[in-house]
């Protein structure tokens, strides 16, 4: 059949922060670049963040980037590559610069520099005491950084296609990837895009879990396209909830809150993070926080009727700084809590914030697989930076404003290795194989005739709940194994999704029903993955990995010091070893993880 | 293809020219009511000896003129919201300005006449 | 398990259009049973659209950041991701019609070229020619404070289409969100083509169709005055010119 290709030297999936970042470089350096984004830019779910972006700048007390690393890698609880590390904290103080440069409004301290506030887990001189790391405007430094990065590219002429749906990856018979198949969602007329390169910024999957801080567009697209064309997806197990969603509306407070001075409470009020981090108290890292919240609920000291949720407590702070450095927070207290946080506490409860997993790749953003002995082995023409990648910086836990500085330093790394691909290699574009589009098409023609089949909505909901019961944020044996089982079960549910609107002018039934495909393979990967790991490690916390000597707090490093790969095709689990040498600097030695 | 053209670069000038007028209006306005309250209009007599007045004769022509130009870029506006055709347009600005200076020249000449 | 709150069935008129089978748009009548967890307005729509899952709108963040779901609600402009769905009055139909005076895609969704059309024509980023440092340009706290209150704006729509000059003259006349970024990168200490930004809006429609209705205060959910910025904008261009 005869379909419309249309050909760029390289195309961009997503336009949130990791999109926009490397598009910039694509568009600057003159090659045709389309980029491809199902909202406009501006609504990507970058926009949603809050508290900072990670940079040594040393604004306003001394720091450098081996602390930084250092925090990073002991943030990931080892399992984070110590190369790609190193590089990430090495670029941050220039990737924040240049966001300067376009333009970002950051608050500024006295002497006209960067504001910087202190975040959780980043300290000073290797984990000694908090540290001002955050470069933040306001508490809006996602939706500052999203609108300066996508102004800039409205200088440099980027071009958009707004509300176009990447269905399927193309990739021919040497695995080489040529583009991606997408529809327009105002006339749902699919094409195909033809590309040299293909850069993936599709964002992460939030929306697996019931309770999430993510937006309704974070559907995990580019996992499900990668997984679809025979990539493996790293780490998958290890998901952030994040300790302070507002309890019921899953709305995000922000790290930034506790940097600022605020402080958890229980229903008691007492200051319970003095107990399990005596050290960095309420800054300690995510992984950490969370469960000790949830530790507290489990054993009754909870708040509200239900004794399920916690306080955070700004009481104490100047209301003139919440007012100045929190804006955003006072707005959501009142909107989504009922609470005015300047005299009452906002209550909070650990909510599925990001996905430290993702497309495997390396530092400069190429997509590696496994080939031969090569463990990791580019795939030609594919690239992936942003929440959608695993580079992997976070390892098996994220420090907050960490996931900015990556969509910057990734989201420019692959952009200027897709460009010097390009540059080297100025061959004609790669024919497309025959069946570029098959794939995608029998998708689409099999949901527009199933009959008697499942409900979206219903089954969307039942994949969140089994995602929340059986993989949140403490891990049970039983219900993992569980898990698996039902997954699967749901899996073949999605396989047999029905809508009813079968319109072709903005269909969003349709649209949802193609984000639960992409949906479900990053559930599936999850739940498997998270079950074959017996250990603890970051935000992946078993009830059978037990703290001894040999496995301090659960984590197995003789056996699980590796990162686990998950093959859609039979469910195939394999792993690669993490990178633990850095750069030019000595490894940051295993040790247990103490805040 | 109709391109688009705009930056014709009067905007500021009648914007502000508008708000002078209708301040000196304004004040005109307030001058005339106090008159009237002082019994300037007591009879007819009275009435055209205020009006001959040197300085009356001034401030009144101040106020013709700017009640015109008012009118002027108010009338235009009214014209470039809702007659799109240029010649059209033309055209009515032209009569609007003749008919302006027409009723200018004729209170010039009722004030002097006094 | 006991319900502590009462569940409400809410009550929606709804403007539907599918220009595929509708040969003009009709207000379609649907109701759904929220519970307590259902706090806002967009809350109810997701129920309605698993419900109908033919009923279309744009929506993401869920917490007024995106600026995805903006809609005329009751005849007021408004995101239904901020808007209480407690505050509706019993016994009244919660009427949901796409924002006014942009062409309708389908439903609630509007095509809002226009409105981004004019965004772009302010030219919305930092103009500085100068040889760049090597760290940040320096700005003091007090300079950077004359961006707050400008670029928290979420380009949302619902302030441009609350404006009649907006109706009227949808393609030379900026708008309020549109002059709201023109004064942000006027007032940005750092951008250096405040004459050309000024030139540009130097024109009896581009900014001075703005007669200060000051509906789009009225309606931005990030309570945003873009009219003050065009008063600050005219201020300056008075400035200019005497």
């Amino acid at each position: 059949m005869t379909y419309t290709v249309r050909k760029f030297d390289a195309v961009v999936v997503g336009a949130g922060g990791a999109g926009l970042r490397a598009a910039l470089q694509l568009s600057e350096s003159g090659l045709k670049t389309a980029v491809l984004t199902k909202v406009f830019p501006t609504r990507s779910h970058t926009v949603a963040a809050q508290g900072g972006v990670a940079a040594s700048l040393g604004n306003s007390e001394e720091d450098n980037w081996h602390w930084h690393m250092y925090d990073t890698v002991k943030g990931s609880d080892w399992l984070g590559d110590q190369d790609a590390i190193e590089f990430m904290c090495r670029q941050a103080n220039q990737a924040v610069v240049e966001l300067e440069h376009y333009g970002m409004p950051f608050d500024r301290v006295d002497n006209g520099k960067i504001y910087q506030r202190p975040f959780g887990g980043h300290m000073s001189n290797f984990g000694e005491k908090p540290v001002r790391r955050s470069c933040a405007a306001a508490d809006r430094t996602g939706h500052a950084m999203l609108h300066a990065l996508y102004q800039r590219n409205v200088k440099v002429n980027t071009q958009f296609f707004v509300e176009w749906q990447a269905l399927d990856l193309i990739r021919d018979a040497d695995g080489e990837v040529l583009g991606v198949v997408a529809m327009d969602m105002e006339t749902s007329e699919v094409v195909a895009f033809h590309a040299k390169a293909t850069i993936f910024a599709t964002g992460g999957a939030g929306r697996v879990y019931y309770s999430s801080t993510n937006a309704f567009i974070n559907t995990g697209d580019g996992l499900g396209m990668a997984a679809r064309a025979g990539i493996p997806l790293e780490d998958m197990e290890f998901w952030q909830f994040h300790p302070t969603g507002v309890a019921g509306a899953g709305v995000l407070i922000t790290e930034g809150v506790r940097g600022e001075g605020g402080i958890l409470r229980n229903a008691d009020g007492e200051r319970f993070m003095e107990r399990y981090a005596p050290n960095a108290k309420d800054l300690a890292s995510r992984d950490v926080v969370s469960r000790s919240m949830l530790t507290e609920i489990n054993e009754g000291r909870g708040a509200g009727p239900y004794k399920d949720y916690v306080y955070l407590d700004l009481t104490h702070l100047d209301p003139q700084v919440i007012l100045k450095r929190l804006p955003s927070i006072h707005e959501i207290g009142i909107q989504f809590a009922g609470v005015d946080c300047l005299k009452e506490y906002i209550p909070v409860v650990p909510t599925c914030h990001y996905q430290m997993g993702g497309i495997p790749t390396n530092r400069f953003g190429q997509v590696v697989v496994t080939k031969g002995d090569d463990l990791s082995s580019p795939v030609p023409g594919f690239y992936a930076a942003g929440e959608c990648a695993c580079a992997s910086v976070h390892g098996a836990n994220r420090l907050g404003t960490n996931s900015l500085l990556d969509l910057l330093v990734f989201g420019k790394s692959s952009g200027e290795a897709a460009v010097a691909s390009i540059r080297e290699n100025v061959k004609a574009h790669k024919p497309l194989p025959v069946d570029a589009i098959e794939k995608s098409l029998a998708r689409l023609d099999r949901l527009n005739t199933q009959k008697d089949g499942s409900n979206v909505h219903e089954t969307r909901v039942l994949m969140q709940r089994t995602m929340q019961k059986h993989a949140g944020v403490f891990r049970f044996s039983q219900l993992l194994k569980e898990g698996v089982d039902k997954i699967l079960e749901v899996a073949q549910a999605v396989a047999r999704t029905e809508i009813q609107d079968k319109s072709k002018v903005f269909n969003t039934a349709r649209i949802e029903a193609l984000e639960l495909d992409n949906l479900i393979e990053v559930a599936k990967a999850t739940m498997i993955s998270a079950e074959a790991r017996k250990e603890s490690r970051g935000a992946h916390v078993r009830d059978d990995a037990h703290d001894t000597p040999e496995t301090p707090d659960g984590r197995d490093d003789k056996n699980w010091l590796k990162h686990t790969l998950w093959h859609r095709d039979g469910n195939r689990l394999d792993y690669k070893p993490v990178q633990m040498k850095p750069l030019s600097v000595a490894t940051i030695d295993l040790k247990k993880r103490t805040y | 293809m109709s391109r688009l053209v705009v930056g014709a670069h009067y905007g500021v000038k009648d914007w502000l020219a508008q708000r002078i007028t209708a301040v000196l209006m304004a004040i005109y306005t307030l001058v005339i009511f106090a008159a009237v309250l002082a019994g300037a209009t007591s009879s007819h007599d009275a009435w055209r000896g205020f009006m001959a007045h040197g300085v009356v004769r001034f401030v009144t022509f101040l106020f013709i003129i700017s009640l015109g130009y008012h009118a002027w870029v108010g009338v235009r506006d009214i014209w470039m919201d809702y007659i799109k055709p240029t010649s059209i347009r033309i055209l009515l600005h032209v009569l609007t300005l003749l008919v302006l200076i027409g009723y200018a020249g004729w209170a010039i000449q009722i004030i002097w006449r006094l | 398990m006991t319900t502590p709150l009462a569940m409400r069935t809410f009550h929606f008129k709804i403007y539907r259009y599918d220009p595929d089978k509708d040969a003009k748009p009709y207000m379609q009548d649907i109701s759904v049973v929220c519970d307590p967890m259902d706090k806002k307005l967009l809350d109810a729509m997701v129920k309605l659209k698993a419900k109908d899952d033919s009923l279309s709108f744009r929506r993401s963040c869920r917490e007024g950041v995106c600026g995805s779901d903006a809609m005329n609600i009751n005849g007021k402009n408004g995101l239904a991701c901020l808007t209480d769905l407690a505050a509706f009055p019993e016994g009244k139909p919660i009427v949901l019609r796409p924002l006014p005076g942009l062409p309708v895609v389908r439903d609630l969704i509007v095509d809002m070229t226009q409105f981004f059309k004019q965004y772009l024509s302010i030219k919305p980023y930092l103009v500085n020619d100068d040889n760049l440092p090597e760290r940040e340009r320096l700005q003091s706290p007090e300079d950077r404070e004359e961006l707050n209150g400008l670029y928290e704006c979420i380009m949302c729509a619902c302030c441009t289409t609350a404006c009649p000059s907006f109706w009227w003259n949808p393609d030379k006349f900026v708008g309020p969100a549109g002059l709201l970024a023109a004064y942000r990168f006027i007032a940005d200490t750092r951008d250096q083509a405040t004459n050309e930004r000024l030139d540009n809006l130097e024109d009896p429609y581009r900014l001075f169709r703005c007669h200060t209705i000051m509906n789009c205060v009225d309606v931005c959910p990030k309570g945003l005055n873009p009219t003050k910025a065009i008063g600050k904008i005219k201020e300056m261009l008075v400035q200019r010119a005497v």
